[in-house]
């Protein structure tokens, strides 16, 4: 879904688009003091999406979460879940419910009982809730520890159990606060895969909040990534990692060459920056348009990901339109199937280029050695700020 | 640690050392061994003279001696030169009433009060923390007395009860029960709120927000979330609170008037006016056995399936 940059981030569901919204959040604000945790957060969220708030720690991201599950109270601005406007309901009886950052399992009960708990609240007669929770404990693979104590668990059975307790209840909205987080990356790669196909399987909204970009780019639909109590960027994952618009995003999904610019003139299709390694040539395909003479920009940022650089040696002959930068090979980092570049480019900069080692043989070149760094026109981005 | 020597045997190293049976005898003689001394000489000595004395006859002037005799238990049971008197035995059951009545008072006052410390901002806790312990700075008799002022007939407390019709114009508000429990609890408090109090510093909110999520309403969150969680702390304290207030007798001696014979006073008086040392041996170890047995029953029963809540 793209975007046009002036609209306002993920905002559908009150302008009147006939798309149904499941979480409405509509200009919520929360201060805790005189820190202000989140600053006027608008976001929609479909039926049966998963969502993915990214940023850094501190970023309002797990405030959010709170808000929509009733833990925390918003200063200003309003929720409607399912078009409904939750911000007067208690959380013990909002539809939706959270698979806690820490797992916040009862340690005095059992993995039965803890999954039993909502069905419990909700007094549901007994014999239907064995029946649910035998269903749910075979569902996350646990029904073996049924009996055990929260105590004697893995970490990975700790969360597959607070999981079954937060879906037991059929949430209409399930809430994740870095779930994965306190579990080792070999394990964390396979939840993933398990989460996301019981998502898909089971058709729940799911909020999930991480700060770690490679885990919202495998699993979302849609990622915020967000920044000091605001959403810097709303998109589907390839979106944002191929056409960020603003340098923290560029930084914070993945890693990004910037290039420091000034626009010079139009030339056809493609804008010509005056950048320290000469005039490059832009040309904004999908991406924000790059700056006119009719509108100049004095200053502006462009972007570029290391593995659109590409690497060739000083002779090697070139398309038309290139842009071409002369460089040396400042260091080197052979991690298997590709090797990363640190360039020595002009005026002082260094640039990244990841390169795919798929020749055969001696791979590309050596620390030191002088090459050219080709940075395609369509590869460059112009940034926001 | 220990750490695979000559592949032979396996040799714990302690600060460097190897940790040699000898050196491990010195070790421990030098670390344990004075509490062990002071347990022994302090405690288990005198608790098994007095259990020894408690089988001894008294002779005409007090005085301690042959032949061992139960004459003191059946006396204490109430079978005494003159037929049965439960005096004794309703010695026993007032006592551990008025404690049993004592540690009700002070949970429900003490579980509010330190849910309500734990939420304060941490110099505000700090000031609540002080004036929860400030009564220990005085005498228990004094405060107690300090009662009887506060009580008295012209004190605020008895104006306002009369001026709500609860008492008489011009009457004190002491000796009562409500005055007794009232002094019980000011002081035994402490006791129940400091340990309840660090539970509660201890609690993990997380579970209790987890609860709140599941769809438990405020009082299902303190059923199932909290009360397991500072169960450890509330039951230490109901402990702290009851033993003593089993073997008190100062505080209703003084606001509750009437002369009440309790454990404490009963045991007093053997060991002073009535120079029945023997006797009073007996009511002071049926004392401790009872509350002995209590804590045991308490253990096996409720401590099997709170066992890991206690630890």
């Amino acid at each position: 879904m793209a975007q046009a940059p002036g609209e306002p981030i993920g905002w559908q569901g009150a302008t009147g688009t006939a798309r149904a919204t499941s979480v409405e959040v509509e200009g919520v604000r929360r201060e805790f003091g005189s820190f202000v945790a989140l600053d006027g957060v608008s976001l929609a969220i479909r039926p049966g999406e998963f969502l993915t708030l990214l940023g850094p720690s501190g970023c309002g991201k797990t405030t959010l979460l709170r808000i929509l599950a009733g833990l925390d109270v918003a200063d200003a601005g309003a929720v409607r879940i399912d078009g409904q406007d939750v911000s007067e309901i208690p959380a013990h009886r909002r539809p939706v419910n959270t698979v806690f950052q820490s797992y916040a399992l009862f340690p005095h009960m059992t993995v039965r009982e803890n999954v039993a708990f909502g069905l419990r609240m909700k007094k549901v007669p007994g014999t239907e809730v064995t029946q649910r929770v035998d269903r749910m404990l075979d569902l996350v693979r646990i029904a073996t520890f049924a009996d055990r104590k929260p105590a004697q668990l893995s970490g990975g059975q700790k969360q597959r159990v607070a999981l079954a307790r937060a879906l037991i209840n059929e949430p209409k909205v399930l809430l994740l606060d870095e779930p994965l987080g306190a579990l080792d990356s070999k394990l964390r790669k396979e939840l993933q895969v398990e989460l996301l196909a019981l998502q898909r399987r089971l058709g729940i909204t799911f909020i999930f909040v991480t700060h770690d970009q490679e885990e919202a780019l495998v699993m979302s639909d849609r990622i915020a990534v967000m920044r000091a109590g605001r959403i810097e960027q709303l998109g589907e994952a390839e979106e944002i990692y191929e056409r960020p618009r603003t340098r923290f995003v560029s930084q914070f999904l993945g890693t990004c060459n910037l290039i420091e610019g000034k626009t010079v003139r139009r030339e056809g299709l493609a804008v010509l920056v005056e950048t320290p390694f000469g005039e490059l040539r832009v040309e904004g395909h999908g991406a924000p348009a790059p700056p006119t003479p009719e509108s100049p920009r004095d200053a502006l940022t462009l972007a570029i990901r290391p593995e659109k650089v590409r690497l060739v040696s000083l002779g090697a002959a070139g398309e038309e339109g290139e842009n071409r930068v002369p460089v040396t090979v400042r260091e080197l980092i052979y991690i298997g199937s590709e090797t990363h570049y640190l360039l020595d480019a002009p005026g002082g900069l260094i640039l990244t280029a990841y390169a795919m080692n798929s020749r055969i043989g001696s791979q590309g070149f050596d620390l030191g050695q002088a090459a050219t760094a080709v940075l395609p026109p369509a590869g460059l981005l112009v940034l926001d700020d | 640690m220990a750490n695979k020597v000559r592949g032979k045997r396996e040799v714990e190293i302690r600060f460097g050392e190897r940790l040699t049976p000898a050196r491990q005898l010195v070790r421990s003689a030098l670390t344990s061994g004075p509490g062990i001394l002071w347990v022994n000489v302090f405690l288990l000595v005198p608790l098994l003279a007095v259990i020894a004395m408690s089988f001894l006859t008294r002779g005409s002037y007090g005085e301690i001696g042959l032949p061992l005799t139960g004459e003191n238990y059946t006396r204490l049971a109430g079978f005494g030169a003159f037929g049965f008197d439960p005096l004794y035995p309703l010695v026993i059951v007032r006592s551990l009433v008025l404690a049993a009545g004592t540690t009700t008072v002070c949970l429900l006052a003490g579980f509010p009060l330190a849910h309500f410390i734990v939420q304060l901002p941490p110099r505000a806790k700090q000031i609540a923390l002080t004036l929860v312990v400030i009564p220990f700075w005085t005498n228990l008799l004094i405060r107690t007395y300090a009662w009887q002022i506060l009580l008295g007939p012209q004190s605020l407390a008895a104006k306002a009860a009369s001026a709500l019709g609860l008492a008489e114009a011009g009457r004190p508000l002491y000796p009562s029960l409500g005055a007794v429990y009232l002094g019980m609890l000011a002081a035994y408090l402490p006791f129940f709120v400091l340990p309840l109090y660090s539970s509660f510093e201890k609690l993990d909110w997380s579970i209790a927000e987890a609860a709140m999520d599941l769809g438990a309403d405020g009082r299902r969150v303190l059923r199932h979330a909290i009360l397991p969680q500072v169960l450890p702390g509330m039951i230490a304290g109901m402990i702290l609170v009851f033993i003593p207030a089993v073997g008190q007798f100062v505080i209703p001696d003084l606001l509750g008037g009437a002369r009440t014979v309790l454990l404490g006073n009963a045991i007093q008086q053997q060991f002073g006016a009535s120079r029945d040392w023997p006797f009073g041996a007996a009511i002071a170890f049926v004392g401790m056995a009872v509350v002995m047995l209590g804590l045991s029953f308490y253990a096996r029963t409720a401590g099997r399936d709170s066992e890991e809540a206690l630890l």
